[in-house]
């Protein structure tokens, strides 16, 4: 204890030696995107099977009589889009210093996520079909379930975020955390205006 | 090409380009569902068009001007050399040399992995500028480096301060490296 004292003391660290990897791409960025990139493939995997039902099988979209909520997921399109403005909004805030910013930019986007998350359960207990009723309703349920799981994760990502900041554990010098979670989000956003599109519009 | 994800900042901007697409794409659905298929398809290949268009100037990392370190005393010199190079010339007073050849590796190498056959290529570069460049009061090492020239100076320097650099083989990478770095650069 006295040895480690005295070697604070004198400003020497013990530490294992510093990483050695190719300056190619940081292991952080690197990690995200092999994270996207299976998930492109799941979503994929997904979008495929639609296509399948819809465009080669020739099932109607949506199967009569059935109807989808298109001006209530229109609704939530806009509010999963809004979150990541504040989301944004939350980043540079801290990058110029302002805390109040941060803090606020992601309570609103875990709000508005939530928000979204609920919709969208209160719209499967009303849409009048369930994933066993044919390949139309289980490719609908497994599409908006996928991403609905997804933003889930982006709701556990942006609470451990937001307790963080009330907790002070961000600064301008300092805010990967944000910047990582702001990534996947802003993913989360996109693939939902994919599946809205392919799903409720076209 | 962009990478939408490099940033939060470059992810929040490909998003707003997917959100006025998507704006394009209903308003073709609106009109016609058929129309919306077609402008969705404009719209998939305007956006892979964006994405292959340079990045935003100031998006991407300026170039970091790397300073190695050198301890007092002794002259440290590092040699990049291109696999196949049989001879360099180092200055006279060097007491600690590294060589450092890239495993250079085609596109079609790199993606699948098979580099072993280029990685042996340059070992054995290394072990025979290694051999010739010996001489009794010089610490010479040789090692295999990344498939990138750049790369393989830039992981080389990590670990071994270097005074100077000595570029065998290849011009071009000598000026690249030169832009990149604040110790002399020479051509072999």
């Amino acid at each position: 204890m006295a040895a480690h004292a005295e070697q604070l003391d004198h400003g020497v660290h013990e530490h294992p030696p510093e990483p050695h990897y190719s300056s190619r791409i940081s292991p952080s960025i690197l990690g995200m995107f092999l994270f996207i990139g299976s998930e492109i493939m799941l979503f994929g995997a997904f979008f495929t099977a639609y296509f399948f039902v819809r465009v080669v099988a020739g099932t109607a979209w949506p199967t009569p009589p059935f109807h989808l909520p298109v001006f209530v997921a229109l609704i939530n399109t806009c509010i999963l889009v809004t979150s990541s403005f504040t989301m944004h909004w939350a980043l540079q805030s801290i990058k110029r210093g302002n805390v109040f910013g941060l803090r606020a930019g992601l309570l609103l986007t875990f709000l508005m996520g939530l928000t979204f998350l609920v919709t969208q359960g209160r719209e499967y207990s009303r849409v009048g079909f369930a994933p066993k009723d044919g390949a139309f309703a289980t490719i609908f349920y497994c599409l908006t379930g996928l991403h609905g799981a997804h933003v889930f994760v982006g709701l556990s990502i942006l609470l451990f975020m937001t307790i963080r900041a009330f907790r002070g554990h961000f600064s301008p010098e300092h805010h990967h955390g944000v910047e990582i979670g702001g990534i996947y989000w802003h993913f989360v956003d996109v693939m939902w205006i994919v599946v809205y599109l392919t799903v409720y519009i076209l | 090409m962009r990478n939408p994800l490099r940033s939060e900042s470059e992810a929040f901007r490909f998003l707003l380009v997917v959100i006025v697409g998507a704006l394009v794409i209903v308003g073709g659905a609106f009109l016609n569902t058929w129309l919306g298929v077609v402008a969705a398809v404009l719209v998939v290949a305007g956006i892979v068009w964006w994405l292959m268009q340079e990045a935003v100037p100031g998006v991407v990392e300026p170039v970091h001007k790397v300073d190695p370190s050198t301890p007092p005393g002794g002259t440290r010199i590092l040699v990049v050399a291109m696999p196949g190079t049989s001879s360099v010339t180092v200055a006279a007073d060097a007491t600690e040399i590294v060589v450092t050849v890239p495993a250079l590796a085609s596109k079609l190498e790199a993606a699948t992995g098979a580099v072993d056959d280029r990685r042996a290529d340059a070992e054995q570069t290394a072990l025979a500028l290694t051999r010739r460049l010996s001489r009794p009061g010089v610490s010479v090492r040789g090692e295999v480096g990344a498939d990138d020239p750049w790369l393989a100076t830039e992981d080389a320097l990590r670990t071994f301060g270097a005074d100077a650099i000595v570029v065998a083989g290849d011009a071009d990478v000598a000026e690249q490296i030169r832009g990149r770095v604040t110790v002399p650069v020479t051509l072999a």
